[in-house]
């Protein structure tokens, strides 16, 4: 397997991610599909440690912390769901206009 | 050519997975395809000679964020269910916007020449990657640690309930 196996697959898995940011509606899809755009970067990542510079780990140690703070970021995106679905009865991104004029 | 096969193998259900992710009508559905891909994305880093990082991807994503992600379902699951249109008027320009982008990366990524490098990867990468860790890169670990409790602390208030 070569590098630009591994970098088609993550420029298809990123498009995918980036599809359903676009268009889903429910607040929760869209950030299962930024965790789909993190998975895309993270194999960026660990194919380029992997095939540029296999000795260096240079490449894992920022999947690490890709992946640390996408968990950051869905543990707060979450909250903030939750609390709009306690203040709206609802999930839709379309009518949370709060911050929208 | 075994590596081949696996490789093909995780990639179509890496693939199929994450549309079903991204287009099904059921949210929990979508969660469990999130799941699927997350494990086979996993297995991809074992290919890769990335042991740690596959181990690390499966205990948090597979383990907390997935359960993170259904437990929101759940928590708004009377809504959600009843919410049958899923995808907004947008879908057209976002297939079209998705396809442009993953035509113009793989477009770039044909004129593109990277270097490699032959170097057979250490067989293990676990004592390496705590030793860069604690030594050049210990101003990063200890920043996302900062960042890690800023987000716990800030889930935590956000998420409450007034007057608790």
């Amino acid at each position: 397997m070569q590098l630009i196996h591994y970098l088609s697959l993550s420029a298809i898995l990123f498009s995918i991610g980036f599809y359903g940011v676009i268009t889903r509606r429910n607040a929760i899809a869209i950030l299962m599909s930024l965790e789909l755009m993190f998975n895309a970067v993270n194999i960026n990542l660990v194919a380029f440690n992997r095939f540029v510079t296999p000795t260096e780990f240079i490449g894992q140690i920022f999947a690490i912390f890709v992946i640390v703070v996408a968990a950051a970021e869905a543990t707060v995106g979450l909250a903030i769901v939750i609390l709009i679905h306690r203040n709206w009865r609802s999930i839709d991104a379309d009518r949370v206009n709060l911050m929208k004029w | 050519m075994t590596e081949t096969i696996v490789f093909y193998l995780f990639s179509f259900i890496i693939i199929v997975s994450a549309l079903a992710v991204v287009t099904l009508r059921n949210i929990f559905h979508c969660a469990l395809f999130l799941i699927l891909c997350l494990f086979c994305v996993a297995g991809l880093y074992v290919l890769l000679y990335a042991d740690f990082i596959a181990v690390i991807q499966v205990l948090l994503y597979v383990g907390a964020v997935s359960i993170l992600i259904i437990f929101a379902i759940m928590l708004t699951a009377r809504l959600a269910g009843r919410q049958v249109v899923m995808q907004n008027e947008q879908t057209f320009i976002g297939a079209f916007l998705a396809l442009i982008l993953m035509g113009g990366i793989l477009w770039s990524l044909t004129g593109t020449f990277i270097r490699q490098s032959a170097e057979v990867p250490p067989p293990k990468s676990l004592a390496t990657i705590g030793r860069l860790l604690m030594t050049d890169y210990v101003l990063p670990f200890e920043l996302v640690s900062v960042l890690l409790l800023a987000a716990l602390i800030g889930a935590i208030v956000i998420a409450r309930r007034e007057g608790t």
